[in-house]
């Protein structure tokens, strides 16, 4: 069976305002099988978000190929789903209207689109706050619309960029288990970027280590914890411990590179 | 002991004194108001009595009310007062809508278009630079002396303001919320009308209030290049006959019709950003 996303040789380099050449990503490959639950983790700046933008069709690559799908990506492509790191509800609509926005722009009737935005709402614990306008939620109420507003369309890629670093811990791993719980009731392939390691092992079939900037894939292990899995218990078993120990000396050092880079940046 | 003092006082209590305390604040600013209006207007009053300053020129209170009065109760030379202050605000709120329109239509295209912008940011900036009432003189020239003239002025005057403030609102669109409507599937109608416009508005909003009082001026200023009536028109009569009571109940008149258009936008921009926690805008001057 074909990967669901593949990256092929993919390099991406961006301008700078000033003129210079910044590699983000360099040389990556990098496949996610589908229905496949994959963590990217990498030390600061080492192009995680990058991929994420190659993947959705947000950016091109420089060079290489990138496919969805069995397709190249050209464009932002259907069936793709895209919880950002900072909010990016649309915060002049209600919930409502911001988890119903997807089937809107996908040419639903709007009590349709409302409908099954009620519906959604409710899968993620908000039923009852249709109303209220993102300002008037806490910031893990802000993370469900955010949820509920990708999942609506019912991607068969879900891209998650660092979607629950600004939460509180308890927050944090109840959302994880609730993500679990609704990525397991759909068929979705997820790369979720990540700088936390425990997070990645916790969620994830497989983890991808980036190297410091530019990036490239370090390495690719497969999690082989059991599922259904309570993220907040998982970390007490000792495969956990194993697997973490494994994946952090490979991350150890490029996190050593990156902070290396960033005192002389900061001291030049 | 005041630890005890504390634990025993109830909640309800506290929250009584914080009332009363805010009441007392509240009477306290509304009274030294009242005194500063007594102590301003009575020593201009007074002054004038006592001839130490002309009132040829400048005018006094109780003059001020009483020419207020006859115009409210016998009209005015050009006619009823109502009717002069109906052809103003008419000129103002459609040289308002013109100008809005056409600002908002300009900078969200422009905004959005970076070529469009680079080819006329020269002459926007060009025409900006000219003090634009006196366009009024050749507006009064082209368009005649009937409403159009002033209502073309009061335009002009709004329409860069405005024009402004949705160009840059455009700009600072946040990133994020465009790459997330792509995502969502939006196409670029849609990006436009459900997350530029939006997001633009609270700038757009926020240019309204000066652009408001802009039209005004704008209106007036048309009036006194050639009118038949208008608020403008009787000001110049006014000053046309040496009249300075004449004038400042103008002024007086003009500052009540700015008021009210003020705390009208006041409310409709409550109406349009509703999604914004409410932030004060009573305290902000100017």
């Amino acid at each position: 069976m074909a990967p669901a996303i593949s990256l092929r040789g993919v390099t991406k380099r961006f301008l700078t305002p000033s003129g210079g050449v910044y590699t983000a990503l360099h040389d990556v490959d990098l496949a996610v099988e589908p229905g496949e639950f994959c963590a990217v983790v990498g030390p600061t700046g080492c192009g995680k978000s990058t991929t994420l933008a190659l993947i959705s069709g947000l950016e091109p690559p420089s060079e290489g190929e990138v496919q969805v799908l069995g397709k190249p990506v050209s464009g932002i492509a259907d069936g793709i789903g895209y919880v950002f790191q900072s909010d990016a509800v649309f915060p002049w609509k209600t919930v409502l209207e911001n988890v119903a926005a997807g089937p809107r722009y996908h040419g639903a009737a709007n009590r349709e689109a409302r409908d099954r935005a009620r519906d959604w709402i409710s899968r993620v614990g908000l039923a009852g706050f249709e109303d209220r306008y993102p300002y008037q939620l806490s910031g893990g109420m802000r993370k469900r619309v955010a949820l509920a507003q990708s999942l609506i369309n019912g991607p068969r890629i879900l891209l998650m960029d660092e979607p629950f670093s600004a939460l509180d811990v308890q927050t944090r791993s109840l959302m994880e288990n609730e993500l679990l719980a609704l990525w397991s009731a759909s068929s979705a392939s997820v790369v979720f970027v990540t700088h936390d390691l425990e997070e990645a092992i916790s969620l994830s079939d497989r983890v991808f280590v980036l190297t410091a900037g530019p990036g490239t894939v370090k390495s690719n292990y497969k999690v082989d914890l059991p599922r259904p899995r309570n993220v907040a218990e998982i970390r007490f078993q000792p495969r956990f411990a194993e697997i973490y120990e494994e994946l952090w000396s490979d991350l150890r050092d490029e996190v050593l590179v990156s902070y290396e880079r960033q005192k002389r940046s900061g001291a030049a | 002991m005041s630890a005890v003092a504390t634990a025993e006082r109830p909640v309800s209590d506290l929250a009584a004194r914080r009332a009363r305390d805010a009441r007392r604040r509240q009477l306290t600013v509304q009274g030294l108001r009242v005194l500063t209006a007594v102590v301003w207007l009575g020593s201009w009053e007074l002054t004038t009595r006592l001839g130490w300053v002309d009132k040829f020129f400048f005018s006094q209170p109780s003059e001020i009310a009483l020419r207020l009065w006859t115009w409210i109760s016998e009209g005015t030379a050009l006619g009823p007062l109502w009717y002069q202050v109906y052809v103003t605000m008419e000129e103002t709120v459609l040289g308002f809508a013109v100008g809005s329109i056409l600002g908002i239509a300009f900078g969200v295209t422009l905004g959005g278009n970076r070529l469009l912008s680079d080819v006329f940011s020269p002459y926007i900036k060009a025409a900006n630079s000219i003090p634009r009432v006196v366009l009024g003189a050749l507006f009064a020239i082209s368009l005649g002396l009937d409403i159009r003239s002033k209502v073309a002025t009061a335009a002009i005057l709004v329409f860069f303001v405005v024009f402004f403030n949705a160009f840059q609102g455009v700009r600072e669109v946040d990133r994020n919320l465009i790459a997330n409507a792509r995502i969502l599937g939006a196409d670029n109608r849609r990006l436009t009308t459900e997350i530029i416009i939006p997001s633009a508005l609270s700038w757009i909003m926020a240019s309204l209030h000066t652009s408001f009082g802009l039209a005004l001026v704008g209106a007036v200023v048309g009036e006194l290049f050639g009118a038949t009536a208008g608020v403008g028109e009787l000001i110049y009569s006014a000053e046309h006959l040496f009249d300075a009571a004449g004038v400042f109940a103008g002024i007086l008149l003009l500052a009540a019709v700015a008021l009210v258009a003020e705390s009208l936008i006041t409310a409709l921009e409550n109406r349009l950003i509703k999604w914004r926690p409410q932030v004060v805008v009573e305290t902000k001057f100017g």
